[in-house]
Formats: C-alpha cells, sequence, structure tokens
C-alpha cells in the first residue's frame, strides 16, 4: 500500500485523540454551565423519534433525547450509560442490565426495568428492521425488579453487547406507546426520551430547538443550556454559517470533504474525523454479477486493479477516511490485515483482461458497462468521473447515468444496474452488518441485501460459523478464512472505509468521546 | 367595462377554473406516481437497513397498497372537501405544513415582487427618458447584467460581501434563533435576514420589469396623441403618467400577473441558499423523498394561484385600459 506523504500527515492528525470529562480536567478546562450551542442538520430528518426513523440526521439529534442502555469507546468496548452495569452468564445466554438510579423521562416519568422489557422486546421488534433480526433471537425479556432487567438468547449469539446503544435501541417510554400503533402514536411528533435534552421546538425547515432537561439523572449535567439545530441546505451556505461563526458545529455530510481542508487551516476551528468506528462504514462499487461480463472473477479482479483507491482517499476525500483494504472496515472487529484485495496495477489488469478474451477493439475499448452514480452529493459525481477515468486506461468504457435518490434506491433494490456505489455500516461486527451482503440467503430485491447477486456456498457456510458460535477464537478463524475468499473473488470493489468530519469551535470541549462520536447525548459537552 | 356584465363573466371563469384545477390535479397524481421509487423505498434506503416486512408496513401506512386509481379517487375526495391529506413521512397534515411555510414564503416573494416592479419599472422609465444618454445605457447594462446572472451565484456572492466580508448582515435564516426579542426587534430582525433573499430573487425580475418598460415606454412615447398632448401644452411629467406610462403598462400587468402567480410557489434556488423556509423548498424536498401527498398539495395551492392571478390580471386590462372588454 503506497501511502504519499501528505496522506501519512493526514492519517497522523486523524489519530484518536479521544478526551474525556476526566482528561479535560486534568488538563485544567473545568467545565461550565451555561450557553447555547448553534449546530446544523443536514438533510432535515422527516421526524426525530430514534427508531421509528433511523436517517442518520435523525440519530444524531435524536441522540440528545435519548439514550441507549450502553455506549461504545473507539475500539467497540461497551461502557455504562442507561445500564450502569451488566452480566452475561457463561454459557451466553443471559444478559443482565442494572440501570442507573433516578431515571426520569422528560415528562416526568420514572424510567423503569419496564420500559426497557417494552424497547427491546416490543417497540423496535416491531419498528426497526436492524433491530428485530437480532432481538428475534431473546427468548425471553423479563424486568426483575425495576432496576433490573433480563434477556434470555435461545441460542449464544456473541456480538449480542453490541446492540444496546441509542442509534440501535434507544429506551422509549412504555406509557406513551403501549396498546398504539407505535409509528403514529402521538409521542413520535412529540419525542420523549431520558436524554440530556428535551425537544421544544421544530419549525420545520427552521430549526430545530433542543433544551436542556433539568431533571437529567446526571446531577450537575448537561452543561449546555440548549442546542439549536439550524437546517441550512446548501453546502457552501453551510460553509458560511460555519465559517462566520453562526454555527459551532456541524457534522456528518454538512461539509463537502472538498472544502475540510480550508476548515483545518483555520485556528479557531477542530477538525476530527474519528467517532465513526461503531459504524464503521465502508464504500463500495457495486457489481451486478447477472451482467456480462461482470460475471466473471476475472474481469472484477481487473477491475479491482485498475483503481487507485489512495487517491480516491487523498485527492476526492481529501484524507477523512482510508483506502479500504477489503470487504472488512478495519474498524469492525475479525477484521483481517493480512487479507487485501488486488493492488492498484494497470498492467497486470490488462492481462488479467486479455486471459478473459476480452480483447479492445479498433477504439481501444473492450466492453462498456453503465454506472449509476450516487446521489449523495458533487463527491460521489467526481468519483463516478474519476472511475469512469480509471477504467479508460484498461480498455473498460464506464456510462455514467445520473439519478436522484428515489431512483437510484428503486432500481438498485431492483438490480437494475450495471455497477453504481453504495456504502453500508458494518456496525462493528460482521454478523450485523458484512455478512448481509454476501451470503446467497439474502440475495434479494431489497436495499442493503446481497443486490449484487453474489453467491459462494463456502463464504455462506463460513458466515454462518461464525454468526452461531460463542467462541470468539471460532468466529475469528471463520471470519478470516471469508475474508481470503472474498479478497480473492472480488465480488464487489471495495473503494474506501468512510468517516465524516466533525468541525467545531474550539471553544467547544468532549464532543467526539466515543465510536459513535457525534451521536453521543452531549451531556458532557461544554463551551469554555 | 359594463359592471353588469361581471358578474356572469366571473361565473364563467371560476366553472372553467374548477375545470382546469381538477385536470391539473389528476395529471399531477399520475406525473408523480410515474417517477420511478416510492416513499418507502427511499425512507429505506436513507435508514441503511431494510427487510421485507419493513417496506411492508411503510407502504401500508402509506395507503401505497391500495390500487392506483382508489390512491386517486380518495385524494380527489379530499381535495373536493378542501382536505389536501397527511404526509405520512414527516407524520404531519399537508396543510398544516403549507400553513407554516406560506408566510415565508410569501414575505420574501412579496418583497421581491414589490422591489422588482418598483425599482424595475422606475428603471425602465428613467432609461426610456434620457434614451441614448449615458444614464440610458448604465441601466440596460445593468438590466443585461441582472438578467444574465444566476440567481444562486448573485446570492453567494452577496452573502460573502455582506454577511463574511463586513458582517453586516446574516448570511442564512429568517430570524435569529434562540435570543428573546421583542416589538420592533422582531421586526428588525426579520427585516435584516430578508434583506439579502428578497434582492436576489428581484434583481433578475427588475431587469426584466426594466427591459420591459424601457422598450414599451418608446413605442408609446412616438405615438400620435402624445405628440398632440405635448403641442397642446401639457407638462412633461403628467405626459409621462398619464400618457406614456400608463399606457405602456398593458405588457408589464401581464408580466407582473405571471410573477404574481409564482408567488405561492417559493424559489428553490434563493431558498436554498439563504435556507429561507419557504414552499420551494418544501416541494424540492418533497420530491426529492418522493412525499406525495406533500407534493400534490403544493401543487394544488399554485396551480390554484396561478389560475386566481390569471383572473385578476385580465380583469386588470379593463381597468387600466377601457378598450378591453371582459366577455366569456
Amino acid at each position: 500500500m503506497a501511502f504519499s506523504r501528505r496522506g501519512l500527515l493526514a492519517a497522523a492528525a486523524a489519530a484518536p485523540l479521544l478526551m474525556r470529562v476526566e482528561d479535560a480536567l486534568a488538563q485544567g478546562i473545568q467545565p461550565k454551565r451555561g450557553g447555547t450551542l448553534n449546530s446544523i442538520v443536514n438533510p432535515e430528518p422527516p421526524v426525530l423519534h430514534v427508531g421509528v426513523n433511523n436517517q442518520a440526521p435523525t440519530l444524531i439529534v435524536g441522540g440528545k433525547i435519548f439514550q441507549g442502555l450502553l455506549r461504545y469507546d473507539a475500539k467497540l468496548n461497551p461502557m455504562p450509560e442507561l445500564a450502569k452495569r451488566w452480566e452475561v452468564s457463561p454459557d451466553g445466554l443471559e444478559y443482565t442490565f442494572h440501570l442507573q438510579e433516578n431515571v426520569k423521562f422528560h415528562d416526568g416519568q420514572p424510567m423503569t426495568a419496564d420500559d426497557v422489557v417494552f424497547s427491546i422486546m416490543k417497540f423496535h421488534m416491531e419498528v426497526s428492521p436492524r433491530a428485530r433480526g437480532v432481538f428475534a433471537r431473546i427468548k425471553e425479556g423479563v424486568a426483575v425488579n425495576p432496576t433490573t432487567a433480563k434477556f434470555t438468547l435461545s441460542a449464544p449469539f456473541e456480538p449480542f453487547l453490541l446492540m444496546f446503544d441509542v442509534t440501535v435501541s434507544a429506551i422509549v417510554p412504555k406509557h406513551l406507546f403501549d396498546g398504539q400503533d407505535y409509528r403514529q402514536a402521538p409521542a413520535v411528533s412529540k419525542p420523549i426520551g431520558t436524554g440530556p435534552f428535551r425537544f421544544v421546538e421544530w419549525q420545520r425547515g427552521n430549526f430545530i430547538r433542543l433544551e436542556r432537561f433539568a431533571d437529567y439523572w446526571k446531577p450537575g449535567q448537561p452543561y449546555l443550556d440548549a442546542i439549536i439545530y439550524r437546517v441550512v441546505p446548501d453546502s457552501q451556505s453551510r460553509r458560511l454559517a460555519l465559517e462566520s461563526g453562526q454555527v459551532q458545529l456541524t457534522q456528518s455530510n454538512d461539509i463537502e470533504p472538498f472544502d475540510v481542508p480550508q476548515m483545518r487551516a483555520r485556528p479557531n476551528l477542530e477538525v476530527r474525523t474519528e467517532g465513526w468506528e461503531y459504524f464503521g462504514p465502508l464504500m463500495w462499487m457495486e457489481f451486478n454479477h447477472r451482467v456480462k461480463p461482470l460475471d466473471d472473477v476475472r474481469v472484477r479482479r481487473a477491475l479491482t486493479m485498475a483503481v487507485n483507491r489512495d487517491f480516491i482517499a487523498q485527492r476526492l476525500w481529501f484524507g477523512i477516511g482510508k483506502p479500504a483494504t477489503g470487504p472488512f472496515h478495519s474498524a469492525t472487529r475479525f477484521y483481517d490485515g493480512t487479507a487485501k484485495s488486488a493492488a492498484f496495477n494497470v498492467e497486470e489488469a490488462k492481462k488479467l483482461l486479455d486471459a478473459a478474451g476480452l480483447k479492445p477493439n479498433g477504439q481501444g475499448v473492450r466492453f462498456a458497462i453503465k454506472h449509476m452514480s450516487l446521489p449523495y452529493g458533487e463527491v460521489f459525481t467526481r468519483l463516478g468521473e474519476f472511475l469512469r477515468q480509471s477504467f479508460r486506461q484498461v480498455g473498460v468504457e464506464l456510462q455514467l447515468e445520473s439519478v436522484d435518490v428515489g431512483t437510484w434506491a428503486q432500481r438498485t433494490a431492483a438490480w437494475e444496474f450495471d455497477t453504481t456505489i453504495n456504502y453500508l455500516y458494518q456496525y462493528g461486527d460482521p454478523t450485523l452488518g458484512v455478512e448481509r451482503s454476501y451470503v446467497s440467503t439474502n440475495i434479494k430485491k431489497i436495499l442493503f441485501s446481497n443486490v449484487a447477486g453474489y453467491s459462494n456456498p463456502k463464504v455462506d457456510e463460513l458466515f454462518t460459523q461464525g454468526r452461531d458460535s460463542a467462541d470468539p477464537k471460532v468466529r475469528q478463524t471463520a471470519f478470516s478464512a471469508v475474508q481470503k475468499i472474498l479478497v480473492e473473488e472480488a465480488p464487489l470493489l471495495w473503494l474506501l472505509e468512510m468517516s465524516f468530519p466533525s468541525i467545531y469551535d474550539k471553544k467547544l470541549q468532549n464532543v467526539i468521546t466515543s465510536g459513535s462520536g457525534i451521536h453521543a447525548c452531549f451531556d458532557d459537552v461544554f463551551l469554555a | 367595462m359594463e359592471l353588469s356584465k361581471l358578474p356572469g363573466y366571473l361565473l364563467g371563469r371560476l366553472v372553467k377554473a374548477a375545470i382546469v384545477i381538477l385536470a391539473i390535479v389528476v395529471c399531477n397524481f399520475f406525473l408523480i406516481h410515474a417517477a420511478p421509487g416510492d416513499p418507502a423505498s427511499i425512507i429505506a434506503g436513507q435508514s441503511g437497513a431494510a427487510d421485507a416486512r419493513f417496506l411492508e408496513q411503510l407502504r401500508a401506512q402509506f395507503g401505497l397498497d391500495q390500487p392506483l386509481y382508489v390512491q386517486l379517487w380518495i385524494y380527489l375526495k379530499g381535495v373536493l372537501t378542501l382536505d389536501l391529506g397527511f404526509s405520512h413521512r414527516q407524520q404531519v397534515a399537508v396543510a398544516s405544513l403549507l400553513w407554516d411555510r406560506l408566510p415565508a414564503t410569501l414575505l420574501l416573494t412579496g418583497a421581491a415582487f414589490v422591489f422588482a416592479l418598483s425599482v424595475g419599472v422606475a428603471m425602465g422609465a428613467l432609461a426610456a427618458l434620457r434614451v441614448g444618454t449615458w444614464g440610458d445605457s448604465i441601466i440596460t447594462v445593468l438590466a443585461l447584467t441582472f438578467y444574465a446572472t444566476p440567481l444562486f451565484w448573485v446570492g453567494l456572492m452577496l452573502v460573502l460581501l455582506f454577511s463574511v466580508t463586513l458582517e453586516w448582515l446574516p448570511s442564512f435564516g429568517m430570524a435569529s434563533v434562540g435570543v428573546d426579542l421583542h416589538g420592533i426587534d422582531v421586526v428588525l430582525d426579520v427585516a435584516k435576514h430578508l434583506l439579502l433573499p428578497a434582492l436576489t430573487l428581484g434583481l433578475f425580475y427588475v431587469a426584466v420589469y426594466a427591459r420591459l418598460s424601457r422598450a414599451t415606454m418608446l413605442e408609446v412615447a412616438d405615438q400620435d396623441f402624445v405628440k398632440t398632448a405635448r403641442a397642446k401644452g401639457v407638462p412633461e411629467g403628467r405626459i409621462l403618467r398619464r400618457h406614456i406610462l400608463r399606457n405602456a403598462l398593458l405588457p408589464i400587468i401581464t408580466f407582473a400577473g405571471i410573477q404574481a402567480g409564482q408567488l405561492i410557489g417559493g424559489s428553490i434556488l434563493v431558498e436554498t441558499v439563504f435556507a429561507w423556509p419557504g414552499i420551494g423548498r418544501l416541494a424540492f424536498e418533497a420530491l426529492l423523498a418522493r412525499d406525495y401527498q406533500v407534493l400534490m398539495g403544493v401543487f394544488f395551492c399554485t396551480s390554484v394561484m396561478v389560475v386566481l392571478f390569471n383572473l385578476i390580471t385580465d380583469l386588470l386590462y379593463a381597468v387600466v385600459d377601457p378598450r378591453v372588454e371582459v366577455s366569456a
């Protein structure tokens, strides 16, 4: 892997520098009460209820209103949130959570183990496709006493403890949902959680206003009086709002990657790219294996060799994120760094295409395929153009198609594409976030399934082994083997381990303190 | 215009208008449903996870599991009782979404409209009076520049100058959020926020009105009745107001009628650049999210406005120019 010097510098600048309240105290920065944080939300979420809607903006704003049982550090170790401690039985079947005392919902009702059991066993089972896939394995969930909840699995499931972040299974008030249609209950448009900030006002198209919850269970916290999320739809206007100090924090896709270097250069702004480890977003080029010659492994390997992934990371994303090495994000558990997809090599790529019987015609073109650009902003258009250029070097013509979000979602789900770009969260564990893209049982006409149509019985078997074993060693063996097979067969063209810049005024403290970064509840954030 | 004819004329026009609007509603319905993708698949795409049950649940909730003609019938029934439906995506009634955005939209487009009409016609009149002089050239060049420059670029440049460099005006939003203001301060705050977007939106129309009024005024100024007026010693100012401008107004009214019809639709570009919470953005975002009910609601309101303003324009013709008669 050929890192440029600039790349190394960018990587060093992005090294995790997690600072918690204790660290800040050690450095002599006393948390200060008061102040309003102005930030940006983009795109505007349709509703703010985490669970009913799981779009990134909903999770970022909703993450201040709601909390989960646990949160996670950058290495994905669980840390206490609404659960102050937890035990797992030696057979890996029983999970017992001991809850914090004196936790109240924003309507003044106490939060108890009943709410926890309701949230996990009923609410998220009903509304969240991702949660129900895992929570369906729970045989029984009971509230042992008001501060203890116990879940018994029908079979061991090693990644179970990763499922309790606010972004997956926020604890919701049972008394406001039980017996109603969860998606249409009044509490969806007026969200009530246990978080440090309560929902106050939402002028659509304008701003969302959250205010300090006085009865928050951590005494003296949160430090901020209010958080205001302004809706600013244009990326250049967002940049101006940040530069002029009208907002003190931007996150996620707010600032385009090509604007980030200028933000780094400003002395009053801090740019951080960590805080996405829990999600592990991996971006790839989707091949439709039903389209010839993409069914030929030699062609897919050749196309992999034709693309310089370092260039994408450094020149298109300006060092935000890292070149992908294979099907696993390097923050995902059981990542095997020895399994690497074919390196950038134009000459080898041409030889492979020759071997596949695809000779160039008079214009030097071996074959043409279409590419549906991902309609998520300017940078993906640039990526499409770069890929077209890269493929042209090996004699493959990539014809770009522009579509809007609705068309992209519909055509990708219906397998109506040759190639496209997609990125998926891996959620820290291959069983939770990687398996779905490769196993043949998940070849479905639904987004985020195996829409490529890749199928290999050995891969299916290894993913099943990894899923069903309670032993991390067995899982590592299975997942290492599967990574080796996948990088050889190149079912997809992995491009980038994505990250997103959190940019904020240096006066703002404790912004990124966990593996889920900007989604944290901000009860320890303060303006110095 | 004979007043006795008016009620019959109005009735005829209103019946026609109702038929036109109904046809527009039906066309919109099919056009919107012809776009690939539906709200459920978009929510699935934005959530990063989906299963068959999730899509089924959403489609049932949104009423998309019904046959298309049933959906159309339900919608038409709603429209006839002035019920614009419910945005399931946003869990809010469409009427309330539109109603929330209406003041902001009318404030922006109304301010731009008044600004464009007054400044544009004044510039045009001035240029026509001083035709062939430096003043005329400067106005013409300015108008051409406004006319040819893309709106979003003008907006960004204004922001760079007035918000970033000079720090006089806020760069986005409609009012300061999180500060406690009362009375006149609220008005001033909104006015400060309004200035740049209204200017940006208005500049293009200033150019249109300036060019239009200059051309028609020059044309009218050459006609015999103006010469007659001048010959019998009517003062120049009075000639300009009563004889030239009034007769030059017809094309301007035509164009103002078209612009007024668009008032409620807002402006997607300007609203986006300045993060103005108007209806244009609501419609654009609803389109991208395939939020059918919201989009049809916006289309319905704008088509009603266009039809209404066409009628008002026709009536105004008759007021300004007695030679024009109303007839159904």
